[in-house]
């Protein structure tokens, strides 16, 4: 680890003051992802500017009957919340099956946002990586790359988003709350996370001296037809291959509403507004499912060790949606639970 | 700018309240949790396995709740209670846990031990295990490269009173 100073921010506003004053300087909440990284010299703040201690840990409803989650809510809090688990369980079920119950005690919702890929070549910093070091080359297009992503890539980073929290987050339509040198401001969760295109240093939309103070969800929380699917290569305290989650509102065996999103194949959480529309108005049916799949994977390309992710995930799209239809959703513990 | 990396920073004065005793250090921010119990305060029980997260030797409890002590920095814990495996026991009578690994023979080389015990520890306050593949789950943090998985689990539900 490089040495750093460290700074305990007061409110806010002295967070946004101290990033303002040393633009090699990072926040830090959980640090479950930035210490890793420090250790491994991929990351190497000037300054850790530290938050955690903040007030920015509430969970409260909204006026309209949403929920608004504070940054540094910890992970394992908001999975256990008794209003995410009645209302949001697609969104509990997506947090637990992250990480383990350590690092979920630590690891807050602003930081699970802002973590970085795991690629391997990403840690290592004996090899090209333009995500790591602008310009450099992308080790992963010719080298092992049965983890990376299959949609959305670019000539420069394969890297998928490995947070499974953003995948629900997705689906559900969260927003996220910011605020900055310039005041504060609201976009999608689905506009947060950025592809890679020719700039992957970028994970997000975060401007610089931008803060995540909240996000929230709206009103509806898919609470009876739900599923988050995960296919990984243990069964526990594994980054997904892929992930899906999969939220419906059923009038009968009628799809009302459909939110599909997956994970592990991408950038950022990767929703088809297509793929949902195909599922509105029909019948809850496998066909059905699958050619919502086909929507939600159409322009799928692989690599030389990834390819199995494009049929392993048009496999599980109809899998969890078969769970969320018939209101069986994959238990984290249970695994056999089909 | 001047390259605040370079900067030799000033060691920072905390208080840590380590199994109920209270101690004044002065560390550099860059020291882990782990680093402090081990090498400041000679509290060699907790483990320093992968140091990255991802094996559980080094669990301890801050505040009551388990986390990784290698991926915390001690300065952001100034204040803070920790419960480390020299603290579960009371006096000469062994944690309930404790007395439940030795019980079903949980471990065979020792190492991940203490780091277990106190991710089981944080999983009883916890209260959401109930049967065993809820250990098995809730427990995946805690890596055991000699296999005891099967007895560590049993060693828990003994703990929890479920047999």
């Amino acid at each position: 680890m490089n040495n750093f100073q460290y700074s305990r921010a007061t409110d806010v506003a002295d967070a946004i003051r101290l990033l303002a004053a040393d633009p090699g300087a990072k926040l830090i909440a959980g640090g479950t992802n930035l210490i890793d990284l420090m250790k491994e010299n991929v990351e190497r703040p000037s300054r850790l500017i530290d938050i955690s201690r903040l007030p920015l840990r509430d969970i409260e409803e909204t006026a309209d009957g949403g929920l608004r989650i504070g940054a540094l809510v910890p992970n394992s809090d908001l999975a256990y919340h008794p209003l995410v688990e009645q209302r949001y369980p697609l969104l509990a079920a997506a947090i637990l099956a992250g990480a383990s119950a350590q690092l979920r005690n630590m690891a807050s919702v602003g930081g699970n946002l802002m973590q970085r890929t795991r690629c391997a070549y990403f840690y290592d910093t004996a090899t090209p990586c333009n995500k790591r070091e602008p310009g450099s080359g992308c080790s992963a297009i010719d080298g092992l790359n049965r983890n990376h992503a299959i949609l959305g890539t670019s000539a420069s980073c394969i890297a998928t988003n490995p947070s499974d929290m953003s995948v629900a987050l997705v689906a559900l339509g969260a927003l996220v709350h910011i605020a900055g040198p310039s005041g504060q401001r609201t976009i999608a969760l689905t506009d947060f996370h950025r592809l890679p295109e020719d700039k992957p240093h970028v994970d997000t939309n975060l401007g610089t001296g931008e803060i995540i103070a909240a996000v929230e969800l709206p009103k509806h929380g898919f609470a009876r037809n739900y599923s988050y699917l995960k296919i990984r290569d243990r069964l526990s305290y594994a980054f997904a291959l892929v992930s899906v989650a999969a939220a419906l509102e059923l009038d009968g065996n009628a799809i009302s509403e459909a939110r599909l999103a997956l994970g592990g194949v991408a950038h950022k959480p990767w929703r088809s507004l297509e793929a949902e529309a195909a599922l509105r108005g029909r019948a809850a049916t496998s066909d059905h499912f699958s050619r919502a799949a086909d929507l939600l994977l159409h322009g799928a390309t692989a690599r030389a060790h990834n390819r199995f992710k494009i049929e392993l995930a048009r496999r599980a799209i109809a899998r969890t949606l078969i769970q969320a239809a018939s209101a069986t959703p994959q238990s984290q513990a249970h695994k056999k639970i089909a | 700018m001047a390259d605040a990396a370079n900067q030799i920073p000033d060691r920072i004065p905390i208080n840590l309240v380590v199994n109920g005793v209270r101690h004044t250090l002065d560390l550099v921010p860059w020291t882990t949790l782990l680093d402090a119990l081990r090498d400041h305060l000679e509290l060699t029980g907790t483990k320093k396995g992968c140091d990255h997260g991802q094996c559980g030797a080094c669990t301890v409890l801050i505040d009551g709740r388990r986390v990784n002590s290698c991926l915390t920095l001690a300065v952001m814990k100034d204040g803070a209670e920790i419960t480390t495996i020299e603290g579960l026991a009371k006096d000469l009578t062994l944690h309930p846990l404790q007395q439940a690994f030795i019980d079903h023979d949980a471990f065979q080389c020792g190492y991940c031990t203490p780091g277990q015990i106190c991710s089981a520890a944080g999983l009883l306050a916890e209260g959401r295990a109930r049967d065993a593949d809820e250990i098995r789950e809730l427990m995946s943090g805690n890596l055991c490269r000699c296999g005891a998985y099967p007895n560590i689990v049993a060693a828990i539900q003994q703990a929890m009173g479920r047999p």
